[in-house]
């Protein structure tokens, strides 16, 4: 009895740690679409971007973690920004799935042109955490999954502070409630449009290094994956919702561990697609959505 | 404006267009043949998740050709390389093989390193009957499907049940191991025929096999749920037939998760970058079956001249394709002629052909050689070599 305890528990802690990795990138996805109504496919990609960044500085420029992070997170905050003017603002007014097309093709932009700058030869990040490794009765994790579980929480709540009780994110508010109406008001759309995708690009880019950090390995395709998971996440949380997307995460990521726990680990995503179907035939806008009406 | 801004993404993308397309496939014109030169063909994995395999061939086929050349080629023709990538994906590598048949017309290819991406290659020579030679592709299926023989296509190395018995045999007897739990990659016909093959071996010799686990390479890189349950059912030793990549992640999280079992596998393993995505201390403990020790005797010459000339150690990928590419060489010697199916049926006739990697004669019936393996150990970064077993 004490083994199956032990083994669902450590299964528990391998979720949760995965489950904040997805949140972590999930975090950026909800926010903007929750300001803006479009779902931003190229965010994974942002976060390839990051991850090379930080690769670049820690390997290349020989940083250490913090100031490299930093620089990942200003250069993908510039890189959003540019995205958003280039491609998605001169169809603000286009049709919506005019938008979500191009944010497919941004995203396959940024995935073959990184390959054809870094090749798609896989990098290695140097040891930037220590390697220690902690045995609570039997359960191990590590130091990175400690800072990951903390990173993602911390950058919950700053990110939910910002947006309700900062003047930008007042802003932002009002121009997801109503982009003309806030305009009248006097409040800059674009700008608080550039501030939305600079945040959220800044957490892709944190992500990736945090990844590349955490599994050691990078190319330019690994962003494809965890995008569409945390897109996943975000949905299941309710998308738009920031607490959402935390939960949505951690639900995700604990569901994969126990799967495979159960010894099927071939049926994982099978069954994370699954869930995400079921709440959303049972409650469509995910676990933390209101239920708003629409107006006929 | 927005002329002008249009105007230069037309450019961007055009530039994009041409330098995507225009890396490959030199600016020569003699088909052939036909002129001064012979055009050979090399399907590899340069880039994506093995492509250190493709890497190390290109530098043995390009050295063996160069040897060639200097001693004034074949025929009296100089062979030329060609070059394709294919991502280590399948689907890459019959686009990658086609644009080298239509288009290069190279009269045989070399090719592939992994196993499923040489077999999607197959249908393409096959159809265009250009005689293919894999360095490394060790599936059973790569040469022989259900007892039918592919009839062009041929390879420089052993296969996967014999690999499969010698990793079994070894865990058994030598790493006394009673026990065995299997990770397979679900996608790779490599890594699902190595498996099978220890598998029916291992059990054979009385051993017990407590679990087996699958994942995607690629699209996996968090395996500490599946390590988890394979902790607890705690197994002598964990036999993981895959490429160095997921491999190096596999064994490091398995130790985070504080199992010090061995851990063992094929030749999937060589490559120095296991030691980066794994780390050295990880990787303590585990051990590999693989196709040539660089100590041994045949290959220091061949070890030296590639150290001279890319400045750094060859491992097996690169001395296999190197005998691959002389296999070509010898065949177009023997046919004395530059037509494929001449070449084929020099290539099938094979016998007593001195390469680095060991002596290869073709079997006619399986169009595969008889060769003995290597079992490698991962000793504080370094591979050790540690016994040869002949078939």
């Amino acid at each position: 009895m004490g083994h199956i305890l032990q083994q669902f528990s450590q299964q528990a802690v391998n979720g949760l740690s995965l489950g904040s990795i997805y949140a972590l990138i999930a975090l950026g996805y909800t926010m903007v679409y929750g300001i803006v109504k479009l779902i931003n496919f190229a965010h994974g990609d942002v976060m390839m971007v990051g991850a090379y960044l930080g690769w670049i500085a820690t390997t290349q420029l020989h940083w250490s973690f913090l100031p490299a992070l930093f620089f990942a997170m200003v250069v993908s905050a510039i890189l959003g920004m540019l995205i958003e003017r280039i491609a998605y603002k001169p169809l603000r007014n286009a049709s919506r799935i005019a938008a979500l097309i191009t944010a497919i093709g941004v995203s396959l932009f940024l995935e073959y042109g990184g390959m054809l700058l870094v090749t798609a030869q896989v990098q290695t990040y140097p040891p930037v955490f220590p390697e220690t490794v902690y045995n609570v009765a039997g359960i191990m994790f590590k130091y990175g999954d400690v800072v990951m579980l903390v990173t993602s929480v911390v950058l919950m709540f700053l990110l939910h502070f910002t947006v309700q009780y900062t003047k930008v994110g007042k802003s932002m508010r009002a121009v997801s409630f109503d982009k003309d109406a806030a305009l009248l008001m006097g409040v800059n759309v674009n700008n608080t449009i550039s501030a939305t995708f600079a945040i959220g690009s800044a957490l892709a880019g944190a992500a990736g290094v945090l990844m590349g950090v955490y599994f050691n390995t990078i190319d330019p395709l690994m962003g494809i994956i965890p995008g569409l998971k945390a897109f996943v996440a975000a949905v299941l949380g309710g998308i738009g919702i920031i607490p959402g997307a935390m939960v949505g995460g951690l639900v995700l990521g604990l569901t994969e561990a126990f799967v495979s726990g159960l010894g099927a680990s071939t049926w994982r995503d099978a069954v994370a697609f699954l869930i995400l179907i079921l709440v959303l035939i049972i409650k469509p806008t995910g676990l933390f959505g209101k239920n708003v009406r629409e107006k006929v | 404006m927005k002329k002008i801004l249009s105007l230069a993404l037309v450019g961007i993308l055009g530039v994009t267009l041409v330098s995507g397309c225009g890396t490959t496939g030199g600016a020569s014109t003699s088909s052939g043949g036909s002129g001064g030169t012979i055009k050979i063909g090399a399907n590899l994995e340069l880039t994506g998740g093995t492509a250190m395999f493709g890497q190390e061939a290109k530098n043995g086929i390009s050295l063996a050709f160069e040897q060639q050349n200097a001693k004034g080629g074949v025929l009296g023709k100089k062979l030329e390389l060609v070059a394709a990538d294919n991502k280590s994906d399948a689907g890459e590598s019959t686009a990658a093989v086609t644009k080298l048949v239509t288009q290069d017309k190279v009269v045989a290819v070399i090719g592939s390193m992994t196993s499923s991406v040489t077999l999607a290659a197959v249908p393409v020579v096959t159809d265009n009957k250009i005689p293919m030679v894999s360095p490394s592709g060790t599936n059973a299926k790569v040469t022989v499907d259900n007892g039918q023989l592919r009839p062009w296509i041929f390879r420089a190395c052993f296969i996967d049940p014999f690999q499969g018995k010698v990793g079994a045999k070894f865990a058994l007897n030598t790493l006394k191991a009673k026990t065995a739990a299997i990770i397979i990659d679900q996608k790779s016909d490599y890594s699902k025929g190595l498996a099978d093959a220890f598998v029916t071996n291992f059990k054979q010799g009385g051993g017990q096999i407590t679990g087996t686990e699958q994942y995607v390479a690629g699209s996996d890189k968090d395996f500490r749920p599946i390590l988890t349950r394979i902790k607890s059912q705690n197994p002598d030793l964990i036999w993981v037939p895959g490429y160095y990549q997921e491999v190096g992640m596999i064994v490091k999280q398995a130790r985070e998760l504080g199992m010090n079992q061995p851990f063992a596998g094929g030749d999937g393993w060589d490559d120095a970058k296991l030691f980066e995505i794994g780390t050295p201390a990880a990787l303590n403990n585990t051990y590999y079956v693989d196709h040539v020790a660089t100590a041994a005797p045949d290959m220091v010459q061949f070890v030296k001249d590639y150290q001279a000339k890319f400045g750094h150690e060859p491992n097996a990928m690169s001395a296999l394709a190197y005998d691959a590419a002389n296999m070509i060489v010898k065949a177009i010697e023997t046919a004395g002629s530059v037509d494929s199916s001449k070449i084929r049926d020099a290539l099938e006739k094979l016998k007593d052909f001195k390469g680095v990697t060991g002596g290869i004669t073709i079997d006619p019936a399986t169009h595969n050689p008889t060769k003995s393996a290597v079992i490698k150990q991962n000793k504080d970064g370094k591979t050790v070599y540690l016994t040869t077993v002949t078939p």
